[in-house]
């Protein structure tokens, strides 16, 4: 186990590792951030002052070497914008992205996988219909198109639901469900096609002779079984959730790192965009490790392949 | 048999689709097709049926409600949104089109001749689709973009970048199942080239899956590109596009839902029409969806 542990936690870092080296070059083929930063009637003294502060003058292998180590250390360099250090700009924006994304992402797999099993057992052909109809919606629109319904009607007609803010349950309800219903589409056609295949299987008949209890045949023996693929998935959509948040954020201002990313990109403010793409990442990478060793402990064959 | 003694009768079990099941998901697959292909002739002679010049400002006239005149209502610069919809249409399709063949082409030849060659070439090419999935593709697009710099051209390049690497990783698993199958093995005894082998002898083996994910990832890409638009990322105002005119109605939803509402709606259902396809090629072979 502790050697699956740590063959996966490599390939992690070479992953990332790749990814920042990616990051650095891309973000440095950008305009000259001495002319972008500097108000148009800086001389060119004051540019090349603001130059050797940056450290822009160093060879490129130089300023890749201060990136990675100061990366180690968690010090991606001052906001060219802001003027205090990058880290602490996307640390301030990472709380609320995270609260968005993991809250829409326990709602799509308390609704996704409720719907599941609700489509995989009944015997209601409408109801099967309608998940379905749950499932196409869900994957046919932007989650930023969803934001927009929601409050033209929640918000607009009926006036129940703040327009947008950050600070309260009612602030968060709106942006999670239009964050949320694409992952919990994914979720419920998966969960009943894998749950309506355990089912079919001979140890649930067999369970069911033996006299059990149909929710135990369910719940103990079928939906068990059908756990695993959904679990993945379930992981899988975190990177989603991560990329569609962005224009949730942006529709509902909430103060969160993909809208931090819009601005930064938009400001052509280096650092931020650095290290809010290698905090990204990171979180990506860790929370797929940690689903793998849960994969793993759930399912001892996967640590021995 | 088995199956009779423990009887279903009683017990919920796995059921056969019934008849009209059946022909109710044709009805939703014809139905899907018969949409797609509107919006797309729709949107390909917008510049004959579209009824207004889509870029006309006519201040006087802004934030009609839909009616007689002007279908979806006009803007908040008084444009018409109905025609402003169809040439959008036009240009995201376009933009759709092209990048989800580039990167099924170049995706898919990199999986076969990944999995045909393998060791360190096979290596590298996975540590590269591995560090692509460890990024939202919307993420990685909106980097480029700030690199780059807003244009058709580049919103094409970008989201074919943002996307190729699906193709790579599922076509590789597919060629690799096939790799010691006799017939490349003949193949190569004959002496054909490995290039020859790969496009001659794979390819025409995992066109099925290869159909189904250009299928399924039109509507990814539709989407990419609409939210790309939506942050003022992709296409450029005047110039129409979905996601640019679902953010122009944002601020007005109040007074005038049918800016975003409406090319939100024709969006969703382009979108939506793709998946159903997608989902009735799926069906007829389950291979292609067990992978992503």
């Amino acid at each position: 186990m502790s050697g699956f542990v740590l063959r996966r936690l490599l390939s992690a870092t070479v992953t990332l590792l790749l990814m920042s080296l990616l990051i650095f070059v891309l973000v440095r083929l950008v305009g000259d951030p001495a002319h972008l930063m500097m108000p148009p009637e800086a001389t060119e003294a004051d540019r090349e002052l603001f130059r050797q502060h940056m450290g822009l003058n160093d060879p490129l292998l130089t300023q890749y070497g201060r990136f990675i180590s100061g990366m180690l250390q968690g010090e991606f360099g001052n906001s060219f914008h802001f003027g205090v250090p990058a880290l602490q700009i996307v640390s301030d924006r990472l709380l609320p992205s995270l609260v968005l994304t993991f809250s829409a992402l326990a709602l799509a797999v308390l609704v996704g996988v409720g719907l599941g099993v609700i489509a995989a057992i009944t015997r209601a052909q409408s109801v099967r219909q309608l998940v379905a109809l749950f499932s196409a919606l869900g994957q046919a629109a932007p989650p930023f198109f969803f934001a927009l319904l929601f409050i033209r009607y929640f918000s607009v007609e009926l006036g129940w639901l703040p327009t947008g803010g950050y600070g309260s349950w009612q602030h968060l309800l709106l942006p999670m469900t239009a964050l949320g219903w694409y992952s919990a589409a994914g979720l419920a056609r998966l969960t009943q096609a894998n749950l309506e295949e355990v089912l079919a299987s001979e140890f649930i008949r067999m369970a069911r002779i033996k006299g059990l209890p149909e929710s135990v045949v369910i719940l103990r023996h079928g939906l068990k079984n059908a756990a695993l693929p959904v679990l993945t998935f379930a992981a899988s959509q975190f990177g989603i959730l991560i990329g569609g948040a962005v224009a949730v954020e942006a529709v509902f201002s909430w103060p969160g790192f993909g809208s931090l990313m819009v601005e930064a990109i938009n400001q052509l403010d280096f650092t931020v965009v650095q290290a809010a793409v290698v905090v990204s990442t990171l979180l990506f990478i860790l929370i797929n490790l940690a689903v793998e060793v849960l994969y793993a402990l759930i399912d001892p064959r996967i640590s021995h392949e | 048999m088995n199956d009779i003694v423990l009887g279903t009768s009683v017990l919920p079990g796995p059921r056969a689709p019934g008849r009209w099941r059946v022909q109710l998901r044709h009805g939703a697959f014809y139905l899907a097709v018969g949409s797609l292909s509107l919006i797309i002739f729709a949107s390909l002679l917008a510049p004959w049926i579209a009824p207004y010049d889509p870029t006309a400002i006519n201040l006087g006239n802004a934030m009609k409600a839909p009616s007689a005149a002007y279908w979806f209502g006009t803007d908040t610069l008084g444009r018409d949104v109905l025609s402003r919809t169809l040439h959008g249409g036009q240009l995201s399709l376009l933009i759709a089109f092209i990048a989800v063949a580039l990167a099924g082409t170049i995706g898919s030849l990199i999986g076969i001749l990944s999995a045909y060659f393998g060791g360190w070439i096979d290596n590298v090419v996975m540590r590269v689709v591995d560090m692509q999935y460890a990024l939202p593709p919307v993420i990685l697009a909106m980097v480029l973009i700030g690199v780059l710099g807003p244009s058709t051209g580049n919103v094409i390049a970008v989201v074919t970048i943002a996307n190729w690497a699906r193709f790579a990783r599922i076509i590789r698993a597919e060629t690799l199942s096939l790799r010691h199958r006799d017939f490349v093995l003949l193949a190569r005894l004959a002496g054909a080239s490995p290039l020859r082998v790969a496009l001659t002898h794979l390819l025409p083996n995992v066109r099925h899956t290869f159909l189904v994910l250009l299928t399924l990832d039109i509507g990814l890409i539709i989407v990419l590109e609409a939210a790309l638009s939506f942050l003022g990322l992709g296409i450029q105002p005047p110039t129409p596009s979905w996601g640019g005119m679902i953010a122009d109605g944002r601020s007005h939803l109040e007074h005038a839902w049918w800016v975003s509402i409406l090319p939100g709606t024709v969006l969703m259902t382009t979108v939506l029409s793709a998946n159903l396809i997608a989902d009735h090629l799926r069906g007829h072979r389950p291979t292609g969806g067990q992978h992503d």
